[in-house]
């Protein structure tokens, strides 16, 4: 199909029309001069139908699909709550559903959900949040793609009395919400920079810092808790800007993404090949970092330290691909996000400000006078 | 004997290209007609918010900055072009926009001038590269998208910027007729669109753009300067894309540099949906905004009911597939 677009004047499967010239030419001058109608043909009755038939098939498995709100036009007294994710797929907001949906069956509360079509999908946040107005959505929970360009639909929606709390990013300024349910990020790379610290034992160190992208405050958080709990940097946990030290040999954005985390690695250990400390902003990324080290024969060399606490990164500390992960807790953010707005729809208190939702430092390793769970917990703990 | 072969393709062609220009935009709306009415019905008795002047309102303004992108591409698309690269022109202009007028501290007009002038530029360039090289719009349009997107995010240093004058989300505002609010965006859509159409039913250069789409070939020996009528579609699709981007400012109130990274997709859709043939020559501004409605309508409908969205991908999916069978179902029986 796509190399049918794509030929400049493509004129179909009927390639003899352009053989016949003159024949089109008429047929031209007939376009323009003489209109023509023609009685509407059978197979046009049969592709309307065509056409009806799967819609409303599809329409009606819908609204089948939509669990438990058969009566969704007649709940007059049930609140309704939205929850609005980055995505659909990764694994983080599947849980953070997983747990908004629990909260939402035990307590009567009617659920919509959204998310964008891609992470940084900001106009797909903003639709979703006026049809959950629209939908007479009380409250609205938020994991904002974009925490600065989601402020204005978000202050359009709480002008109409909706409550709105993000979970797990901050908008930007947070104020711009009515409360932050959320992991303390940098507390999350302070327990990673600790657990190093007390592995490596004051052993000189050249260490890889695998980030997010610049300018996201979850990225900066994490790094620059992780340099400041190593002792690498002095950097307080309200700095915009990620901190550097000497040494870190190396820093790389991975988008989180494993493919884009085994290739910054690889290029990290193309630039120093004595790198023995990384610091990945999240699993998928560190199982990347993993590949490429373990292609380099290096695995036995190298530490690796992650935040997440998903459950394919929990399995990887298992296997000794990490080190030590900080695990946070989406299914909670969610849970508590939705007893928020139940009790702000049933009298009116919000909540304000922000809520730490826990960070726990899961290894097989532990490293004496550092607090930690050990793989079992994480597992039991564990998302996606 | 050759004679004969070509008197005969000539009857062919003449009841092709017809009937099917004429007839196929009344014909090829029904479907897209039916599909809508259909899913407003099915809604309308699912939730009692569905069919209120506030939703349907709400519905237009949440389609107008792809519908008008999609104008643009129902032009190319008409001249048996693709264009790939809509979302990341607009997304470019929205960040010259916003940057220029709040960075830059440029007055807020001149800011939006110079928007819609870079968005008509990449028009150009793209239908500059289709005519003169005659390279395919495909290949044209993938590259000029990758390049918009970097220019953004050059530009924009990856910063979203906000804090916009007000004169750049005027069209975010809204009026009252009667209990419902309109946005003056979607006023402004739906004017483009009848400029569309106008344009393409009413007057000369209209019927030459079927007909460049239809058989170029055929098109240039009746005197139509081909490559004029589609260069000037590129362009004038380019500036088209500009106003999408104004509106897109005015709908999000910031300047995005990941905005419209999907929107080229979803403009292909609502053209499709609305029954243009991708092959060029057939079709109908009419039926791509009825296309731009059903995604519209059907993400609001599915929201308001409480399903999960994904479903609305799910059926957009269905309906594309639809959409283009009917299209080559028309191709093989009037061929």
């Amino acid at each position: 199909m796509s190399d049918k677009i794509a030929m400049p004047g493509s004129v179909g499967p009927d390639g003899d029309r352009s053989t016949v010239p003159l024949g089109a030419a008429t047929a031209v001058i007939e376009v323009a001069r003489r209109p023509r109608r023609r009685p509407v043909r059978g197979w046009w009755r049969r592709s309307a139908a065509l056409l009806v038939l799967p819609t409303a098939a599809a329409l009606v498995l819908s609204a089948c699909g939509s669990s438990s709100d058969g009566s969704a036009s007649g709940g007059t007294d049930q609140a309704v709550v939205g929850l609005i994710t980055k995505t659909d797929t990764n694994p983080f907001f599947v849980k953070m559903k997983e747990g908004a949906e629990k909260a939402a069956t035990a307590k009567g509360v009617k659920l919509l959900t959204a998310a964008g079509k891609f992470d940084g999908d900001n106009a797909g946040q903003v639709t979703a949040i006026e049809n959950m107005v629209a939908s007479g959505a009380r409250g609205i929970l938020i994991t904002p793609s974009d925490t600065k360009a989601i402020i204005p639909a978000i202050a359009k929606a709480r002008a109409k009395g909706v409550l709105v709390i993000a979970l797990d990013s901050p908008t930007d300024p947070q104020s711009a919400v009515d409360a932050l349910f959320a992991t303390d990020n940098f507390q999350a790379g302070v327990l990673i920079g600790e657990y190093a610290k007390g592995l490596t034992g004051g052993k000189s160190v050249k260490i890889a810092m695998l980030d997010l992208a610049p300018g996201i405050a979850v990225g900066t958080l994490r790094h620059n808790g992780f340099l400041s709990g190593f002792g690498a940097a002095e950097v307080s946990g309200t700095a915009s800007e990620p901190a550097s030290a000497a040494s870190v040999v190396c820093s790389q954005d991975t988008q989180g993404d494993q493919a884009k985390g085994q290739a910054a690695m690889e290029t990290c250990l193309q630039k120093d090949p004595g790198i023995n400390l990384v610091y990945t902003i999240n699993e998928p990324a560190a199982l990347g970092a993993y590949t490429a080290i373990a292609a380099a024969g290096k695995e036995n060399d190298v530490t690796i330290v992650s935040v997440d606490g998903g459950c394919t990164g929990v399995e990887a500390v298992k296997d000794g691909k990490i080190a030590a992960t900080s695990q946070q807790y989406p299914l909670k953010m969610a849970q508590r996000g939705v007893d928020a707005v139940l009790s702000y729809a049933t009298d009116g208190t919000k909540p304000s400000g922000y809520v730490d939702t826990g960070v726990t430092l899961i290894t097989d390793k532990p490293v004496a006078g550092i607090d930690s769970e050990n793989v079992e917990f994480g597992l039991d703990n564990c998302w996606g | 004997m050759a004679s004969t072969k070509a008197a005969g393709a000539e009857i062919k062609l003449r009841n092709s290209v017809g009937s099917f220009a004429k007839n196929a935009p009344d014909l090829a709306t029904l479907g897209p007609v039916i599909a809508l009415v259909l899913a407003g019905l099915f809604f309308s008795i699912k939730s009692d918010r569905f069919l209120t002047g506030g939703n349907f309102s709400l519905i237009l303004q949440q389609v107008m900055v792809v519908g008008t992108l999609a104008i643009g591409q129902t032009l190319i698309i008409l001249t048996a072009g693709i264009d790939l690269s809509n979302g990341a022109i607009m997304a470019l202009g929205n960040i010259l926009i916003t940057k220029l007028a709040v960075d830059a501290g440029l007055n807020p007009f001149l800011a939006i001038g110079l928007g819609l002038l870079a968005c008509t530029a990449f028009g150009l360039l793209n239908g500059g590269l289709v005519t003169t090289i005659r390279l395919p719009p495909f290949i044209v349009t993938l590259g000029t998208l990758n390049i918009a997107f970097a220019l953004t995010h050059i530009y924009s240093n990856e910063e979203t910027i906000s804090d916009l004058p007000a004169a750049l989300t005027y069209l975010g505002k809204t009026f009252n007729v009667g209990q419902t609010e309109i946005t003056y965006g979607s006023l402004l859509m739906i004017a483009l669109f009848g400029i569309a159409w106008c344009i393409l039913t009413q007057t000369s250069a209209g019927r030459h753009i079927y007909a460049v789409g239809d058989n170029p070939e055929g098109a240039r020996l009746t005197g139509i300067r081909t490559r004029r009528v589609v260069l000037t579609v590129y362009a004038v699709a380019g500036f088209i894309y500009g106003i999408a981007s104004l509106l897109l400012v005015s709908r999000t109130g910031v300047g995005d540099p990941n905005a419209g990274q999907t929107d080229n997709l979803d403009s292909i859709t609502a053209v499709v949906l609305g029954g243009t043939s991708l092959f060029g020559g057939r079709g109908s501004v009419a039926g791509t905004l009825l296309g731009a409605l059903i995604v519209g309508v059907i993400r609001n409908g599915l929201q308001l009911i409480g399903t999960k969205s994904i479903y609305q991908v799910l059926i957009t999916g269905i309906l594309v597939i639809l959409a283009v069978a009917i299209d080559q179902l028309a191709r093989r029986r009037k061929a």
